[in-house]
């Protein structure tokens, strides 16, 4: 695709903070928060599938919601607290919901996992007890090509057990 | 990769200041609200504006207040708006909302976005190289309409799912231009033109939705899609009755989505019910009556014909929810 006809906008130097860290860049107008974070910031944790919206693989949370990546642009982040799959484990410690998809098959070739996880992550922070039809719904704009879900719906309703503090 | 094509982004901070940067620039500037359908279509190539005016730290546009009516900020999220206390006595509205694209989009997106959502075709929601393999179409660089060859006119279809649910409310939307504000009745921001579907001109912003008191009113949104999750509607239907305390009907509103290239009330469903109660013969009346007037053509999924039947179906199941009946388990199956 060739976008050679225009002259390129200037980059803007853009600040943010990525799980919990602040980080200085400077992007065009059309760089998406996807490419910014992948292309900028090297945190390719975060996955780019269809670019259009509908699969879910670049899911992040925006100010603690869970927003598509490739539909953000990076200018319009400044100032606003982004949390990626890399900010989810504490040190070599997985999250629970990571120690979750990794005990229970809820990641088979692990495209979708990021995306799932801060999906999972969001949902889990609003509703610490959902039930399974929940957790389906919260997990409704991921597409997982390999699971069939059924192990990732259980990876969520175990990590949620665990982090209610019920036996495992 | 399939990147964004370059453009410059303006940041206003009021809705005066957008309202003066897109008078100035003209109608190479589009407004960027959540960015969910415009910039994927920006990536597809369909559209490619010189200036985004992006409109999300304008605070006014997220206010929501609840008095006789109820203002609503076209900024508003799906997500904020399905999840709202005050839409319980707006069914339709928050049923609508909550049943667009996935919870991310709905993160994102906002209200008065879906409701100037572009015009959708399965010839036009297509990469460059694929639209350029079949020599473009009607709506985007071509001059062929390939769902109806011999139409002149662009039959891509209007996919919001807010914008029946609010025409079936009486909603009307508050434009903003340099010039001023006007009103506009929802039903009447539609022409039918795939390619032109929208009376807002390019220099005016969607600001609010205002939806009148709903006191005695029911109202509810069926939609008809493939997954039940992300995808666009096929068919949406919004129905909205105002009954006595015998159950008659005095006042009753319904209007089909995702049947043409805008929203549209269908007057004969009003007519049907109008001094009737919501029995099983006048459902069935009234059904048959709005199915008539949906004329899918094939340009999105599932077989055309089948879509027409179902329509039947799907007012059935709005009106027999709006006399009380619990259809939970035949919802979950949408």
């Amino acid at each position: 695709m060739n976008d050679s006809t225009r002259p390129a906008s200037p980059r803007e130097p853009c600040e943010f903070s990525v799980n919990g860290e602040p980080v200085a860049i400077a992007c065009a107008a059309h760089v998406t928060l996807l490419e910014a974070l992948r292309e900028e910031l090297g945190l390719t944790g975060t996955k780019h599938g269809c670019e259009l919206g509908e699969c879910g693989a670049c899911t992040v949370l925006l100010d603690g919601a869970s927003v598509l990546s490739c539909l953000v642009l990076a200018q319009t982040c400044a100032g606003r607290q982004v949390e990626t799959v890399e900010g989810l484990a504490d040190g070599p410690g997985l999250h629970p919901l990571q120690a979750a998809f990794a005990d229970l098959g809820g990641s088979q070739c692990g495209y979708c996992t990021p995306g799932m996880l801060m999906s999972a992550k969001q949902l889990l922070a609003a509703e610490p007890a959902p039930d399974r039809a929940r957790i389906r719904e919260a997990i409704g704009g991921n597409l997982c090509r390999c699971t069939g879900y059924q192990q990732i719906v259980d990876a969520i309703a175990h990590a949620a057990a665990v982090m209610r503090g019920e036996p495992a | 990769m399939m990147r964004l094509p370059d453009f410059e982004l303006r940041r206003p901070r009021t809705l005066a200041e957008a309202a003066t940067i897109l008078a100035g620039e003209g109608p190479a500037a589009r407004p960027l609200a959540g960015g969910t359908d415009l910039l994927p279509n920006m990536k597809r190539r369909q559209q490619t504006p010189r200036v985004l005016v992006a409109l999300g730290e304008i605070p006014g546009l997220r206010t929501f207040t609840n008095g006789a009516a109820l203002a609503i900020g076209a900024g508003t999220t799906l997500a904020a708006l399905a999840a709202d206390t005050r839409m319980a006595q707006y069914g339709a509205l928050a049923q609508a909302a909550a049943r667009v694209a996935s919870p991310q989009l709905r993160n994102q997106a906002t209200l008065g976005g879906n409701l100037c959502l572009d015009t959708r075709c399965s010839y036009y929601d297509q990469s460059e190289p694929w639209r350029r393999a079949i020599g473009c179409c009607l709506k985007k660089d071509g001059d062929t309409c390939w769902v109806a060859t011999a139409s002149r006119r662009c039959v891509a279809v209007s996919s919001s799912d807010c914008a029946p649910a609010l025409v079936a409310l009486g909603a009307r939307v508050r434009l903003v231009s340099r010039e001023g504000t006007r009103e506009v009745a929802l039903e009447d921001f539609y022409r039918d033109d795939g390619m032109d579907h929208l009376v807002k001109r390019p220099d005016e912003i969607l600001s609010a939705v205002d939806v009148p008191d709903a006191q005695g009113w029911r109202s509810t949104y069926w939609k008809l899609r493939r997954r039940g999750a992300i995808d666009f509607p096929v068919l949406g239907v919004a129905a909205a009755v105002k009954r006595d305390t015998a159950g008659t009907i005095e006042a009753a509103r319904v209007a089909l989505g995702a049947a043409g290239s805008r929203p549209f009330l269908v007057p004969q469903a009003s007519e049907a019910l109008i001094g009737r109660t919501l029995d099983d013969a006048t459902i069935a009346a009234t059904a048959r009556r709005v199915a008539a007037r949906a004329k899918p053509v094939d340009n999105t999924d599932f077989e055309t014909r089948w879509r027409k039947d179902v329509a039947t179906q799907l007012v059935s199941y709005a009106l027999r929810e709006l006399r009380g009946e619990d259809l939970g388990a035949i919802r979950r199956r949408f």
